[in-house]
């Protein structure tokens, strides 16, 4: 089980939860990403560059 | 056939390109992480088919795109339209070239030849950096007054690139704007973007509904993705008076708000064009 670094909430990642996917952390919505199976960090913030 | 998924994040968009790329029969997927994996540029030691290129940073995606395609490896799409499409400036041209309609440019280097421009066109008018997305940093500039402010804010806090002033013709869109999806030589689906905001990018909250697509949206579509070299693109289409007017190029298309409006399964189409490319 995963844990959210923000607030602290157990996280359970889909079974097929890809690392680097983007994910919302249901209790205080900040944007995390799978970093693997059980553990997840805060998303990388917007850089100037990002875009289509 | 072996696909490689060059990636960053991965977003929706990704998941559902992986997702489908994974009920293909014979296709073997690997993710490059472009955070992660650094490139011998002397050395070819990938082995795929063809690569899908999903990176968040332009500045990433250009330069993997190069090295793959040096390195002879197909990628959707390729660098060439990367760095076209990442550059207003460039996709300008481009469709100035082919004679696609397009808002009125102009181009200038100093905060003083910046004004006579915008004096020239007229205000309201639109800068916007050369590269960037998502509507950030793009300003509506509703007369001289404002004009000079932005401009030396940008020349004094902005990089050298913030003093290379593109200057759009500011087009009344009514709250709204049309997204297409061209792959290959087809529009498969387009949507109206709705904003009370004169930004009607769906990253600040647009909504969308259904367009259809019109003998005038696809062939203004289609022409604007040959000109800047074709593939798998999105296009920003302004409605004008005189008829649709392509606004914007976008090279790694964000399409999650468009499959359900029109029911057009896009990541299906998309992973098609890629194997496709792969078999060529």
């Amino acid at each position: 089980m995963a844990e959210c670094p923000v607030c602290g909430a157990q996280i359970i990642l889909a079974p097929n939860a890809e690392k680097g996917e983007i994910m919302s952390c249901a209790d205080c919505g900040s944007e995390l990403e799978v970093t693997g199976k059980d553990s997840v960090q805060e998303a990388p913030q917007e850089e100037e560059d990002w875009g289509e | 056939m072996k696909v490689g998924f060059l990636h960053s994040i991965l977003r929706v968009e990704e998941k559902l390109l992986i997702d489908e790329f994974r009920t293909r029969p014979g296709v073997e997927l690997e993710k490059i992480d472009d955070r992660e994996r650094f490139f011998d540029l002397h050395k070819n030691d990938f082995s795929f088919d063809v690569v899908i290129e999903r990176c968040i940073n332009h500045s990433r995606a250009v330069h993997a795109l190069k090295i793959f395609n040096d390195f002879g490896i197909p990628t959707v799409n390729t660098f060439e339209v990367a760095e076209v499409c990442g550059s207003k400036f460039l996709t300008t041209q481009a469709l100035i070239k082919t004679r696609v309609p397009t808002p009125k440019c102009y181009m200038a280097f100093t905060p003083e030849s910046a004004l006579a421009a915008m004096d020239e066109l007229g205000f309201p008018c639109v800068i916007k950096p050369n590269t960037g997305s998502w509507g950030r940093l793009i300003s509506k500039i509703n007369d001289r007054d404002a004009a000079e402010a932005i401009l030396e804010h940008k020349q004094i806090l902005g990089s050298y690139h913030h003093s290379i002033f593109y200057i759009q013709e500011y087009v009344e869109k009514h709250g709204r704007d049309i997204r297409s999806f061209v792959v290959g030589d087809r529009c498969i689906a387009a949507v109206y973007r709705y904003s009370p905001h004169w930004i009607t990018n769906t990253a600040r909250g647009g909504k969308t509904d259904n367009c259809p697509i019109t003998d005038e949206v696809h062939d203004l579509s289609v022409r604007a993705a040959k000109a800047v070299g074709g593939g798998v693109v999105a296009i920003d289409l302004f409605e004008t008076p005189a008829g649709l007017s392509v606004n914007e190029v976008n090279y790694t298309m964000e399409f999650r708000n468009s499959i359900t409006v029109t029911g057009v399964n896009i990541p299906a189409k998309v992973v098609d064009y890629v194997l496709e490319v792969g078999r060529r």
